[in-house]
């Protein structure tokens, strides 16, 4: 490392630190307080019946069931993409690794629009659907679909760095003594990307469970069947039953803060990976 | 000849990285590749391996075309550059690798590993993670590795270049030592012909591509065949170092 010039003055140090401290306590703790006192106002049995209530148990599971197929679904896909762009070389190489950077700069509401467009009754694949009885728009696989849609690039953007910058030399070594692809990848690869991979399932995840927008578009807000958490608390906040929106809120807070604690220690683990 | 390469083309994204290349290299030799940078040596050590196509020509082991046979089949051992050692494996499992892949008993690996353990003199190191060895222990344990599953061949990709230079000279007298011991046929890469003279018994000397000239050390420095030989080699230091070490090898 080199040896720079450390800025030594504790006042800009000081100051720096009050500064960010401040920022971070009005942007995110003061709103967590808020939350948390809000969904508590009224007592504990009022809170209990909002979070036991049918459709926000109903809720929670759909946000689950979502967030679950979403970062399985993205872990295979990353694995494999992350896999195939690391390691090979080949034409549209570039191009394929922007395409799977289009959920990052797409708005979520659009990506919903697009799922309606494409599967919707008027859509273009409405027809086959419809004839076959599969519905998907206003219906649990249209929100599982936007779902995945939107936390698509998660694994992928936390393996690629990691598998392109390991190199092929121990991959060509375990090769060159006759280990066929699939105990490369685990002797060798697998336990290098471990670590990152976890990281990114649970940044997928995380995003999984808070997605508004796709699955606000394509669901049809069906209360009991396609509500997932994010959406049940809107719709608790447009009734003006504001303890009860609070009391949900709080249960995303809780699985937030769940995962937020996972990912301190995958990076925390995968900063302290071995190597040379 | 064991190793032959007849007419080899090799280019990538338009970088004519071998040009109608032929060597051979006889069997029980010790062949340096030597070259400035970008020469295509690697490329040629790479085609042997298996792990790069030729565009074009045929290579052959022991005789036999091996163009289509995949590199894990050739009978090869290889170091790379950075020596790629299994970073998540110790020593023991580094080594023991190319022959649990085999299949081999667990008797049998155990066994090797030791002898191996013993060639290189790290008996006790075994049970170390890479990261915990100096840059000459990894090299050695690289070399190792390579001849765990007793290849006919080795090969090895610039197996000083990530060692400072105090060592550097220790390792090569090493290496010679081990390859004239274990008596397996080798071909080495390297840039540096002081490094090629002391070690090679046969120096292939590359260039843009092309071979420029084959021969023994004493040969390419007293009758340097092209312009480039010529100039890429520096005969009087090179005379200086056959007044050393020449006599010694010839006797």
């Amino acid at each position: 490392m080199a040896v720079g010039k450390r800025n030594t003055n504790p006042i800009v140090k000081y100051v720096l630190i009050f500064v960010s401290g401040l920022f971070l306590f009005v942007m995110l703790v003061l709103p967590l307080i808020v939350v948390v006192v809000n969904a508590l106002k009224d007592g504990w049995t009022v809170y209990r019946q909002s979070i036991t209530d049918i459709y926000a148990i109903k809720a929670l599971g759909l946000t689950l069931l979502a967030s679950v197929s979403a970062v399985a679904v993205n872990t295979v896909f990353g694995l494999f993409a992350s896999y195939l762009l690391s390691k090979f070389y080949f034409r549209g190489r570039q191009v394929l690794a922007a395409l799977i950077d289009i959920p990052f700069s797409i708005s979520p509401v659009i990506a919903g629009l697009v799922f309606i467009l494409t599967f919707g009754n008027i859509g273009w694949m409405g027809g086959f659907l419809k004839a076959h009885h599969i519905k998907i728009v206003f219906a649990v696989p249209g929100v599982i679909l936007a779902t995945i849609f939107v936390t698509f690039p998660f694994v992928f953007r936390e393996l690629f760095p990691v598998m392109n910058a390991y190199g092929k030399d121990e991959e060509e070594a375990a090769a060159l003594m006759g280990a066929k692809g699939f105990t490369i990848f685990r002797k060798i690869t697998f336990p290098h990307v471990k670590w990152a991979l976890l990281y990114g399932m649970i940044l997928c995840g995380a995003r999984a469970m808070g997605e508004f927008g796709a699955v606000s578009v394509i669901s049809g807000h069906l209360r009991g069947k396609t509500n997932t958490l994010p959406l049940h608390v809107e719709i608790l906040c447009n009734e003006f039953n504001t303890t009860a929106a609070f009391a949900v809120s709080s249960l995303l807070v809780l699985l937030s803060t769940l995962i937020l604690a996972a990912r301190s220690l995958a990076e925390w683990k995968k900063k302290k990976r071995g190597g040379n | 000849m064991y190793v032959e390469m007849r007419q080899i083309n090799k280019a990538f994204d338009g970088f004519q990285a071998s040009r109608n290349v032929c060597i051979g290299v006889e069997k029980g030799r010790l062949a340096a590749l030597l070259g400035p940078s970008g020469s295509g040596k690697t490329t040629i050590l790479r085609m042997i391996a298996g792990l790069d196509r030729p565009d074009s020509g045929d290579i052959f082991l022991n005789g036999a075309r091996v163009n289509d046979l995949p590199g894990s089949k050739r009978g090869i051992g290889f170091v790379f550059q950075n020596y790629a050692l299994f970073r998540y494996m110790t020593v023991a499992e580094n080594i023991a690798f190319g022959l649990k892949v085999q299949k081999r008993s667990r008797q049998e690996i155990q066994k090797r590993v030791e002898e191996l353990l013993e060639l290189i003199s790290m008996e006790d190191f075994g049970k170390r993670y890479p990261y915990q060895l100096s840059g000459g222990q990894r090299q050695r344990v690289a070399f190792a590795r390579a001849l765990a599953p007793d290849p006919k061949l080795l090969l090895l990709d610039e197996p000083f270049a990530a060692i400072d230079a105090k060592v550097r000279r220790e390792l090569r007298a090493w290496l010679r030592g081990m390859i004239e011991r274990v008596g397996v046929t080798s071909i080495f890469v390297t840039h540096d012909q002081e490094e090629a003279m002391e070690v090679a018994d046969t120096i292939i000397i590359t260039n843009l591509g092309r071979i420029e000239q084959i021969g023994t050390p004493k040969e390419i420095c007293q009758n340097p065949q092209t312009q480039f030989v010529k100039e890429f080699i520096d005969s009087r230091r090179f005379e200086m170092f056959w007044e050393f070490w020449g006599r010694e090898r010839e006797g």
